[in-house]
């Protein structure tokens, strides 16, 4: 399969009080379409900055990466703002639904920036929900779900737009063990159901058990 | 969901911070609007005057009187087409608390100087026939309740005694902006009186209205009055009616521009309340707007999601105050004694700026969250703890 992720040379500081502090060293990488890609590592590795980096949210300090042919790395803010809303999926370990909107206005919110009619929005807002098995729970607030069932809402909004790349980062970090097992089968189904490409970080073994191909980070480095 | 749903949504997330703050907006909106209305209520008297009537009193002060034989020499002057003259006559009608303008006039010219007090023909027929008549304004009239006929008793002090004047007219406003609180009665009356009473004080008038053919000739004709009486026991001071209403303002004017200050000092305490709860609001939502950032949303989105917000709140507060200050102000109305204020209302331009101030106080407060929201970094974001 071809990659669909190219990370080439990417190097990562962030400035503290005058003080560069390195964070990713020179990491190169290849993530090929169709892959459930984990990155694992201790907290301070680099692994959620490299994410960030690959999902176009940040900037490297050097290097150039490539998602399908694309640098996103030479793209400015507002075209990076289109680009992801076109290609990535987020899942957030804290889920980070908008409390004041339903399980289902929440999903529909990607799709705000869209030009679907009322009928195709909740055409593609109901099939997101029935993939993460909440149908039932679409007009509940996030404070009347349960930490995985929040969980899941975020995943349906990751995916309602039908995104070329999921990415996850820590996706079962807050959750207790049947929870995570619940998300972690939904993201194995979600990439060899629908072939979506995904990229977790997480720190728990138990999560990347889950994946196709597992790469370490420590300080920096890709092991 | 439309974007505008989710604005609604954010502007009540936090209800009681949301109805605290559009009720100090109401509140500040209120009090704008009740400052603004006394501080135009004040000026009413000089809306009212007219440009083609000169107002001549004694130069020293107006308290002091200028003889009667004054009238006929300012007659002759060129450019004069009518004098009239009247004399504060004050008293005390009911109780001291009952205030309103009463004052001896020339029965023969007043109306005609005046246009603006509408009498009927009949009415002025027999104001000018009856020498113990007067005419009251309308509003005057339905305050206590008088009619064609009945008899004003009137406690004298600046002319004591006890006078009665039978009611022959009720005069109507012409203009919005014409004083319907006045009590006019015949001078002649008045100096028949004092000439067996006050001898010294009789032929005594308090001032001179002039009404002239050419409103630009103004200037030149004041001189020629004032000139024709220089080195008398009693020199004048005339000056155009605007004028003359001003320097009655002269004295409060202090007042005034503190209530105007005022005014404004309220607009900007209620955008610093209204730039707090937007503040926190914004603040409160960092991570919310990093995920939305993330998502794909724009800086465009970011500024109508929290302008709006903020526009909400103002409109509503602003609304809410505009509201209830039309029967704040018509009860303020019935309370305050006609004659103090005789025109008190809301004007359109008070409307416009009070609406025109929420809309500000909106926009003007959403500005630093939306800087911050704008420049805030998604990473950043994620990493914030409210």
């Amino acid at each position: 399969m071809p990659a669909i992720i190219e990370v080439k040379n990417i190097s990562k500081s962030y400035t503290r009080d005058s003080f560069a502090i390195p964070v990713l060293n020179n990491i190169t990488l290849d993530i090929e379409e169709g892959e459930f890609f984990c990155l694992m590592g201790p907290s301070g590795s680099g692994k959620t900055t490299l994410l960030n980096l690959i999902a176009g949210i940040d900037k490297p300090t050097k290097g150039n990466i490539f998602i399908k042919d694309t640098d996103i790395t030479m793209l400015n803010e507002s075209s990076l703002a289109k680009w992801r809303a076109n290609n990535i999926g987020f899942v957030f370990q804290f889920y980070n639904l908008i409390p004041v909107l339903t399980a289902y206005e929440n999903v529909e919110l990607p799709l705000m920036l869209t030009h679907l009619s009322k009928a195709e929005k909740k055409q593609h807002v109901e099939a997101a929900l029935n993939v993460v098995g909440l149908s039932d729970r679409m007009f509940h607030y996030p404070k009347q779900l349960s930490g995985g069932q929040e969980q899941r809402v975020a995943i349906a909004r990751a995916i309602v737009t039908d995104p070329l790349i999921l990415v996850a980062d820590e996706p079962t970090g807050d959750l207790d063990k049947n929870s995570a097992t619940e998300i972690l089968i939904l993201l194995d189904r979600l990439n060899k159901e629908f072939k979506k490409t995904i990229l977790m970080v997480t720190h728990d073994p138990h999560a990347a058990e889950k994946a196709s191909k597992i790469r370490h980070l420590e300080k920096g480095d890709l092991i | 969901m439309k974007i505008l749903k989710l604005v609604f949504k954010n502007a009540f997330r936090h209800k009681l911070r949301s109805f605290l703050t559009i009720l100090g907006i109401a509140i500040a909106v209120i009090a704008f609007g009740v400052l603004r209305t006394v501080v135009t209520a004040w000026y009413v008297g000089v809306e009212a005057t007219s440009a083609n009537r000169l107002v001549t009193r004694q130069a020293v002060s107006f308290i002091f009187p200028l003889p009667f034989t004054y009238r006929d020499k300012i007659q002759q002057i060129p450019g004069v087409s009518q004098v009239t003259f009247a004399t504060w006559f004050q008293g005390v009608y009911i109780d001291k608390n009952q205030f309103f303008a009463r004052f001896a006039c020339d029965a023969e010219t007043m109306f005609d100087v005046y246009p603006e007090f509408l009498l009927t023909k009949k009415e002025l027929e027999t104001f000018k026939r009856e020498q113990n008549s007067c005419v009251v304004g309308e509003d005057i009239a339905k305050q206590y309740k008088l009619k064609i006929g009945d008899v004003m008793p009137i406690e004298g002090d600046i002319y004591p005694g006890r006078w009665e004047f039978v009611i022959r007219g009720i005069y109507k406003p012409r203009d919005k902006t014409t004083d319907a609180t006045q009590m006019m009665f015949h001078w002649n009356y008045v100096n028949e009186r004092m000439k067996k009473e006050s001898p010294e004080r009789a032929g005594d008038v308090g001032w001179y209205i002039v009404k002239i053919k050419d409103p630009s000739k103004a200037g030149i004709i004041s001189k020629q009055i004032d000139d024709l009486f220089k080195n008398s026991n009693a020199e004048t001071k005339t000056e155009s009616e605007r004028a003359f209403a001003q320097s009655f303002l002269a004295s409060t004017s202090a007042i005034i521009t503190a209530m105007n200050i005022l005014s404004f000092v309220i607009i900007g305490i209620i955008l610093l309340v209204l730039g707090n709860t937007m503040i926190m609001s914004a603040r409160e939502r960092t991570r919310e707007y990093a995920v939305m950032k993330t998502i794909g949303f724009s800086g465009s989105h970011l500024v109508g999601l929290i302008m709006g917000e903020s526009l909400i709140i103002s409109i509503i507060g602003g609304a809410l105050g505009l509201t209830l200050t039309f029967p704040l102000i018509q009860g303020l109305e019935k309370v305050i004694p006609k004659g103090f204020f005789p025109v008190f209302e809301i004007e359109p331009i008070t409307v416009v700026l009070a609406s025109l101030a929420a809309l500000l106080i909106g926009v003007l407060s959403s500005l630093s969250p939306i800087q911050r929201a704008l420049k805030m970094k998604i990473v950043e974001g994620f990493r914030f703890v409210g």
